[in-house]
C-alpha cells in the first residue's frame, strides 16, 4: 500500500497541467449514482464547505502577499502607515542599476548551474550503485538522508564553526599532511563560492539519490530481463534502459533544484550573515532582498526586489516546463486521450 | 515509447508488484560497499562532529579542533538542558509544528477530496493554482507577508508563524493527497452510496480512515518543515521568548560565540526531534518528499 502510494507522489509534482486532473483521471472521479442529495446545489455547497477553507488560506497568505508585493513595489515606503510616496518604476530602476544586485543574480545562476552539474551525475551514479543487493542498504539510505533532514540553521552553524581558519577542516588538512590546502574557506572571495557549493552539495545530494532510487525501483523488472537475454552488458543496460526511463525523475529533480537555487536564502544568510555575503561573493537575490528591504526598513524597495525575484523564477520555471517537462506530460496526456 | 516513459509521471499507476523483491537485482561487490560507506561517512561525520564537540571543553576545541574528547564532558549538555530559554524555545517549536500539521492535514484532506472525487468546472484550474504554489516558496511573499501579519497584530506571536505555514504547506499536501484519494476504488464509493451514505458520509466514514497513510506522510513533512523553518520566524519573531529553535540556535551561537562547546551542545539537542521523526517514518517520508524540496 505504502509503496504504490510512494509512486503516486513521485509522479505528481511537476506540472499544473498534469494528466491527473484533466486527463485519464476523469473516469475515476466521476461520481457514482447517489440516491440522496445529489442536487447540483448540494454538490456546490459540499465543494465550498470542503475546499473553501483551504482556498481562503491559500489566497490570503500566499497569493495576496505576492500581489501586495507588486503594489508596494511602486512606493518608497518605510513600512509605517499606508504607502503614499508613489515613485513609479523608480525602485526597479535602482535595482537594475545596483551592481550588488546584478552580482547577486549572477551568483544565483552560478549556484543553479553548479548544483545541477555537481549533484546530478554524482547522484545518478550513486543511485545506480545503491540499487543493488547489499547488506545494510536501508541503513545507508537513512544515513545519507540525514543532512537533508536537519535544518539549514544547524547545517550553517555547524559548518561555519568547522570552516573557520582555525577550525576543524583546516586542522584535519594539517593532520593528514596537506597544510598547503588550508584556506580561509568563508571570507576569501576566491574560495567562498566553492565552499557554499560544497555545503549545498553535502546537504542536498542525499535527496537526489533517494529520489533517483525511488525512480529506479519503478522501472519494470522485465525490461532488464529482456536486455539480459539479448546479451546487453551492464553499462549498455544502464545507458539504453535505465537512464531514459529515469529521465522523468531526473527532470523533476532538476526543476526542484533550479527553483531552490534561485530562492536560496537560509544557508547564505546564516553562514555569511548580512554584511559579509556580498563581499565574499555568495550573496543571492533573496539575501539582497532581506538586507536592503527589511533590515534597511525600505519595504517598498524590498517588495520590488521580491517582484523581480518572482519574475525571474517564473520565467525560468515556465521555460523549463515548456521545453523540458513537456516531454513527460505529453506522454501522459496522449495516453489519457485514447 | 511515450507510454513506457509515462508510468512514473502518471499518479494512479500502481508500482509493479515485482518491484518489491527484485530477484535479478545484481549483488553488490566490495567496491560498492566501500563507496556506499564512504558516502555515508561524508554525510555523517560533520553531524557527529557537532554532537561529539558538545562533549568537549572549549580549551580542547581551541587547541585541537578536530580531535575526540579526552574525557567526555556532560556539563555542556546539562547546562543547555537546565536552561529555561531552551525549553521555552522547544515548546514554541512544538506548538508551531503541531498546529501547522493539524491545520495542513484538516484543510488539505478536505480540499484534496474535492479535487480528487468531485466533478465540476474549474477543478483543473483549482488544482493548477495549488500546483503553481509549489514553484514559489515563501521567499517571494515574505516582505508583504510580514507587513500583513504585523497589520493583523500577530507579529511576535506563534499564530503569525502557524497561519502562513499552513497556507504554504497546502500545495505539497494537496499534490501528494489527490492521487492518493483518487486511488480509492470507485466501487467502495458506490457501495457506500447504495447503503445510503451521502458523499460527505462517504468522506467521513471511508475516505478519512483509508487515507491515514497519506495523511501521516504529509503530516510529518509539514511538521519537519515547520520545525526547521527559518525565514518566516526571522521576520515575525523579535523576542527571544517567542523564538522557535532555529532562531534560538542562531541567537545562542552569536551570544555565546566564545563558548563553542555549548553552542555545539545546543545545536545537537535542537536537531533530535527532526532526526527522530525522520528515522521512525523514513519509508513514508522518502515516498512523499518530492514536493517538499527546497534545493
Amino acid at each position: 500500500m505504502s509503496d504504490s502510494l510512494g509512486e503516486g507522489k513521485l509522479a505528481v509534482v511537476p506540472s499544473p497541467e498534469d494528466s491527473s486532473v484533466d486527463g485519464d483521471g476523469a473516469d475515476t472521479a466521476s461520481s457514482p449514482v447517489y440516491r440522496v442529495g445529489t442536487s447540483p446545489w448540494r454538490q456546490r455547497l459540499e465543494i465550498a464547505l470542503l475546499a473553501g477553507p483551504a482556498v481562503l488560506m491559500f489566497a490570503a497568505f500566499v497569493i495576496f502577499p505576492v500581489v501586495l508585493a507588486g503594489y508596494y513595489g511602486f512606493f518608497k515606503w518605510k513600512g509605517f502607515g499606508p504607502p503614499t510616496d508613489f515613485v513609479g518604476l523608480q525602485n526597479y530602476v535602482v535595482i537594475f542599476q545596483d551592481s550588488t544586485f546584478i552580482d547577486a543574480v549572477r551568483h544565483n545562476f552560478v549556484i543553479v548551474i553548479l548544483s545541477l552539474v555537481l549533484q546530478g551525475p554524482a547522484a545518478v551514479l550513486l543511485a545506480l550503485l545503491l540499487n543493488q543487493k547489499m547488506r545494510g542498504r536501508s541503513i545507508v539510505r537513512v544515513l545519507i538522508f540525514v543532512p537533508y533532514v536537519i535544518s539549514e540553521v544547524i547545517v550553517g552553524t555547524g559548518w561555519s564553526l568547522m570552516l573557520q581558519t582555525n577550525g576543524a577542516v583546516n586542522d584535519v588538512l594539517i593532520k593528514i599532511g596537506l597544510p598547503d590546502w588550508t584556506v580561509d574557506w568563508l571570507s576569501d572571495p576566491q574560495v567562498a563560492m566553492a565552499t557554499l557549493m560544497m555545503i549545498i552539495t553535502w546537504k542536498y545530494i542525499g535527496f537526489a539519490v533517494i529520489l533517483f532510487l525511488a525512480g529506479l525501483q519503478s522501472i519494470p523488472e522485465e525490461l532488464f530481463e529482456a536486455a539480459a537475454i539479448d546479451g546487453a552488458s551492464y553499462w549498455q543496460t544502464q545507458r539504453r534502459i535505465t537512464l531514459p526511463l529515469l529521465g522523468p525523475t531526473i527532470r523533476i529533480w532538476a526543476f526542484l533544484s533550479i527553483i531552490g537555487a534561485l530562492q536560496l536564502f537560509d544557508l547564505v544568510y546564516i553562514i555569511w550573515g548580512q554584511y559579509v555575503a556580498a563581499t565574499a561573493g555568495t550573496s543571492t537575490m533573496a539575501t539582497y532582498m532581506v538586507v536592503n528591504g527589511r533590515n534597511a526598513a525600505n519595504y517598498g524597495y524590498g517588495s520590488a526586489v521580491a517582484v523581480v525575484l518572482f519574475l525571474i523564477s517564473l520565467v525560468v520555471a515556465l521555460t523549463y516546463q515548456r521545453f523540458v517537462l513537456r516531454r513527460d506530460t505529453e506522454g501522459a496526456l496522449t495516453e489519457g486521450k485514447k | 515509447m511515450a507510454t513506457t516513459t509515462a508510468p512514473p509521471l502518471s499518479p494512479t499507476a500502481p508500482r509493479p508488484v515485482a518491484g518489491r523483491k527484485r530477484p535479478s537485482l545484481s549483488r553488490a561487490g566490495w567496491a560498492t560497499y566501500v563507496i556506499a560507506w564512504a558516502l555515508v561517512g561524508l554525510c555523517i561525520v560533520p553531524v557527529l562532529y557537532i554532537i561529539i564537540g558538545g562533549f568537549r571543553t572549549n580549551a580542547e576545541i581551541t587547541v585541537d579542533p578536530s580531535g575526540f574528547p579526552s574525557t567526555w564532558q556532560f556539563v555542556n549538555y546539562a547546562e543547555v538542558l537546565q536552561s529555561s530559554i531552551f525549553w521555552r524555545q522547544v515548546l514554541n517549536s512544538v506548538i508551531c509544528g503541531l498546529f501547522t500539521t493539524l491545520g495542513v492535514v484538516v484543510l488539505g484532506v478536505a480540499a484534496s477530496f474535492v479535487l480528487a472525487r468531485y466533478n465540476f468546472s474549474g477543478r483543473a484550474a483549482l488544482y493548477a493554482l495549488f500546483a503553481a504554489g509549489l514553484m514559489f516558496p515563501m521567499t517571494v511573499a515574505i516582505t508583504p507577508l510580514y507587513i500583513m501579519i504585523r497589520g493583523l497584530g500577530l507579529s511576535d506571536s506563534l499564530a503569525g508563524i502557524i497561519l502562513p505555514q499552513i497556507a504554504f504547506a497546502l500545495p505539497t499536501t494537496i499534490i501528494i493527497l489527490v492521487p492518493f484519494l483518487r486511488a480509492i476504488p470507485k466501487e467502495l464509493e458506490e457501495a457506500a452510496s447504495i447503503d445510503g451514505a451521502s458523499r460527505l458520509g462517504f468522506f467521513f466514514r471511508m475516505v478519512i480512515p483509508l487515507s491515514i497513510p497519506g495523511v501521516v506522510t504529509v503530516g510529518i513533512l509539514a511538521f519537519i518543515a515547520s520545525w526547521n523553518s527559518y525565514l518566516l520566524p526571522l521576520f515575525i519573531l523579535n523576542n527571544e521568548n517567542s523564538y522557535t529553535l532555529p532562531l534560538g540556535v542562531q541567537a545562542f551561537a552569536s551570544q555565546y560565540s566564545v563558548d563553542t562547546a555549548r553552542v555545539l551542545a545546543f545545536t545537537s539537542l535542537s536537531m533530535i526531534p527532526a532526526l527522530l521523526f525522520f528515522t521512525i517514518f523514513e519509508r513514508r517520508i522518502v515516498g512523499g518528499l518530492t514536493g517538499a524540496v527546497k534545493g
